[in-house]
């Protein structure tokens, strides 16, 4: 074999490798009869629920069959995922922000808020406390948090999206109580200095403090601490209503770009505007989530106490800005762990 | 690249050809991406990003408890291969087979299962907590976890060489009178030292960029125990890919530094050792 | 007495950081019983995460073994300048952490990658799809085969294919009745390990994967969802499964080497 042939084998079974590894691809889901919806974690109930009563409702309303298929993970994760090409029809994530996020690269319009009720929030939940049976630290609010040899569990904002409402919760409270964004610093500081693990995620902090039986107190929203009282052994924890909190918005929307390439437009629609029904505005407040519907909150109003709640819009002047002002490097939660003498 | 030696064997470009290829195709141009992204950013918004006070604190614990685990692994690692090769004991197949264990188990499982071990009130944490040792949530845990993940490098390469040495050379050592460990020290660490070397520097190299195991039982607080791969995610998180490319690209810098050092050694050494 | 007192050291060193938590997946896999661990495994999303992983390991595998071979021979047989570079370039996906690791294949074929327009236009589907979760597996299993080979093959030098060429073999010929019954036992080696890390694997999968159940799931990447579900018995029962699948190919070698023991004492001396 001369020198040159040998060259040109070699390239072409550098090419030959190169096209038979990504070759085997397929685009399976164009026909219009399946979405995906890439969610968070914590909906996995939820879809479940609400995807099987869609289908039904679909197929009596047009005939046609539906298959809806899921994806889970972290809100930010599954943002990035659908920004950096996942092909999801519809998002149904933890905060407004991850979506704002898809609006930027141009996947839906930026003004996909506006386009369902209620801030395109088809369900709402707030930060409560997760306590051990009886509550023996005898936490009743945020101002017992931040006492001595008080241990509380929540994740990194830095990574987890729960965490931020958290977070956020905890500042609006400190706020309230302070009279100044000086004097809610001061007590987030406070706080986070008796916090011993941040997990990267809200069902780690969940595991950490359910299954490790660490902290005496665990920062969740009111879906996660009911679900992990009833999931992670009943009658071992209690669950504490603060007497001011966050309206924690998960919002949903239509992936535009997206659906109309698969040409799921339409369906998208109704599989989001399903959610604002009373059928599905049932199986969200089972699901542990709070209805928007009157009528349906009035049947569980016993399992969701009232309580003060801040917005992000009225209170922290929208997700971008408190996503600057506290998340981003350099923000308040940096500053908190900064070391003394800086 | 070019041909040193002239060697009667063929198949020289053929296969250089090949490796080059694949070797561009999977590793190469992908890996491209990271410096390539990082370099967008400009010097100064690098260095704020990829040596900020906390990200030098967050390296300084990733290659800190991936040295002190590639240290422990070295000498337990040799440990065990000494015993797997020489020794004959009852269940020394299934032995053999466990030693592989850690690279099955998906690291994300391996964090849950060691973190359930080692947290105050785990099966081995309610032993050592009365004892004021706190492990999940220290840098000890990262460490601990770093040697689950390391440790089948350590054996893996030393087993093979140990094989080889043979027992002629120590026989021959002890019956001139050297005792156990002039024997150990002059005879077999010499004859498995390379392979030692290179199972040292490949755990230590795994356990800096290790994620999924470490994540649940390091703490996460920043400054502490934070390890640096979890920097790279918060990045990430605030969609800074540059950012979170920035610091990929210290870290990758570091552990390329590193195992060149060692290859280059044996490479060397092999030379020298054919001449 | 050394002997004893060595034995049991290595034992204990394994037992607490190897074995323990092994004890531990397959103590919280059994915790309901045997039904119930049976069931999570019937599970048809669980089936399908099997499937994938499968295919997967199917295809990764094989390439490596083709490049590990073509690399060590290359490596071993040859002395050439930029040798130390080669070869720390091979273990380089060591070091690479596995969040990385599926980053840059989001950075060469995502939606705003280098080829992520031309993809997308062209209908092929890389990331969040099969293709994209067998290059990420492929990247961080790479090393293996070559790793193992490399010093193998090293010391046994090129003597006895020099013998060979000169007596009038073809390179094939040699290299397929001479170098490989020489080399098959790491070669078997290398191959179980890289095996047991395609199919082990999570960090890198986990960014390209999508996480769409029943589709592109892989077992770990299952593990962890049903892990976050609160579903611990599920979780527990397919990483047993894998941690298993991965003894499966351990019994294989320790048959082998049974059945052919005398053939192993046999080469390299």
């Amino acid at each position: 074999m001369t020198r040159p042939t040998k060259a040109r084998l070699t390239i072409a079974l550098a090419l030959a490798a190169l096209t038979t590894l990504p070759g085997c691809s397929g685009g399976s889901k164009t026909d219009g009869s399946t979405l995906l919806n890439v969610s968070y974690d914590p909906t996995r109930e939820l879809y479940r629920g609400i995807n099987a009563a869609f289908i039904a409702d679909w197929k009596a309303k047009t005939g046609k069959p539906l298959s809806i298929r899921m994806s889970h993970g972290g809100s930010g994760k599954q943002a990035r995922s659908v920004a950096d090409g996942l092909e999801a029809d519809v998002v149904t994530l933890a905060l407004a922000y991850d979506i704002d996020i898809l609006a930027d690269r141009k996947l839906l319009a930026q003004d996909w808020q506006a386009k369902l009720p209620d801030h395109s929030a088809p369900y709402y939940s707030t930060i409560v406390f997760l306590v051990r049976k009886g509550n023996p630290k005898k936490i009743r609010d945020w101002a017992d948090l931040v006492k001595p040899g008080v241990s509380v569990i929540t994740p990194n904002p830095k990574t987890s999206g729960g965490a931020r409402w958290n977070y956020l919760a905890a500042w609006g409270y400190g706020r309230q109580a302070g009279g100044s964004d000086a004097a809610a610093r001061d007590y987030v500081t406070r706080l986070y200095k008796n916090v011993p693990v941040l997990d990267s995620g809200a069902r780690g902090s969940t595991t950490t403090f359910a299954e490790r039986g660490l902290g005496d107190v665990l920062l969740a929203w009111e879906n996660e601490a009911m679900l992990a009282r009833d999931e992670m052994g009943r009658g071992k924890f209690d669950i504490v209503v603060p007497s001011v909190s966050i309206l924690a918005e998960p919002p949903v929307a239509v992936v535009d770009a997206n659906a109309q390439r698969h040409g799921t437009a339409a369906v998208s629609k109704a599989y989001l505007e399903f959610l604002y029904t009373p059928a599905a505005q049932d199986l969200i407040a089972k699901a542990h989530y709070r209805p928007r519907d009157p009528q349906v909150a009035a049947r569980y109003a016993s399992k969701f106490p009232q309580t003060k709640l801040l917005t992000i819009d009225g209170d922290f002047g929208g997700w971008r800005k408190a996503q600057a002002t506290h998340f981003a490097d350099g923000g308040t939660f940096d500053a908190i762990y900064r070391p003394t003498g800086r | 690249m070019t041909r040193a030696k002239r060697s009667v064997l063929p198949g020289f470009g053929l296969t250089l050809g090949l490796t080059l290829a694949y070797l561009s195709i999977v590793v190469l141009i992908p890996l491209s991406t990271v410096f390539l992204k990082s370099a967008g950013m400009g010097p100064a918004d690098f260095a704020r990003v990829a040596f900020s006070e906390r990200a030098v604190a967050a390296y300084r614990l990733s290659f800190g408890a991936a040295l002190a685990a590639a240290a422990v692994n070295a000498v337990f690692g040799m440990l065990v291969a000494w015993v797997l090769v020489r020794y004959r004991f009852i269940g020394r197949r299934f032995v053999s087979a466990i030693v592989d264990l850690p690279f099955a188990l998906p690291t994300a499982v391996a964090g849950i299962a060691l973190t359930a071990l080692w947290a105050a009130d785990g099966w081995i944490g309610q032993y050592l907590a009365p004892l004021g040792i706190k492990v999940a949530y220290t840098s000890l845990g990262v460490t601990i976890a770093l040697v689950f993940v390391g440790l089948p490098f350590v054996v893996r390469s030393v087993e093979p060489v140990l094989e080889d040495v043979g027992r002629d050379l120590e026989e021959a050592a002890a019956s001139l009178g050297a005792g156990r460990f002039t024997i150990f020290r002059r005879v077999i660490l010499p004859a498995i030292g390379p392979a030692l070397l290179t199972g040292f520097a490949l755990a230590f190299a795994r356990g800096v960029g290790e994620y999924g195991s470490v994540i649940f039982i390091a703490g996460n607080l920043p400054y502490k125990t934070e390890i640096a791969p979890l920097l790279i995610v918060t990045q990430l998180e605030q969609y800074d890919y540059a950012g979170a490319t920035a610091i990929a690209t210290v870290m990758l810098l570091l552990a390329f530094a590193m195992l060149l050092a060692v290859n280059l050694t044996q490479v060397w050494r092999r030379r020298r050792m054919e001449r | 007495m050394t002997r004893a007192a060595l034995i049991a050291a290595a034992l204990a060193f394994l037992g607490l950081f190897v074995l323990m938590p092994f004890v531990a997946v397959f103590v919280e896999a059994f915790r309901e019983g045997v039904p119930t661990y049976l069931a999570q495994l019937a599970e048809p999303d669980a089936m399908a995460a099997m499937r994938l992983t499968l295919i997967v390991a199917a295809i990764s595998v094989p390439a490596n073994i083709v490049f590990g071979i073509v690399a060590a021979w290359c490596i071993t047989k040859f002395e050439f300048r930029g040798k130390g570079l080669l070869i720390t370039l091979i273990d380089l996906p060591f070091s690479v952490s596995p969040v990385v690791a599926g980053l840059i294949y989001v950075l060469l074929f995502g939606i705003n990658g280098w080829f992520g327009p031309w993809l997308q236009a062209n209908g092929v589907e890389i990331i969040f799809a099969v293709p994209g979760i067998v290059l990420a597996t492929i990247f961080v299993t790479f090393p293996f085969v070559a790793r193992e080979l490399i010093p193998l093959m090293a010391e046994q030098g090129r003597d006895d294919e020099e013998a060979a060429i000169s007596l009038g073999a073809t390179g094939w010929q040699t290299f397929w009745h001479v170098t490989l019954p020489n080399i098959r036992w790491g070669l078997l080696y290398g191959v179980l390990l890289c095996n047991a890390r395609a199919m082990g694997e999570f960090g890198a999968v986990s960014v390209v994967s999508g996480h769409i159940r029943g589709l592109t799931n892989t077992m770990p990447l299952h593990v962890e969802i049903l892990y976050t579900e609160y579903n611990f018995v599920g979780a527990f029962a397919v990483a047993s499964l894998l941690a298993v699948l991965a003894l499966v190919t351990l019994v294989v070698k320790t048959l082998l080497e049974w059945r052919y023991g005398d053939q192993i004492q046999g080469i390299g001396h």
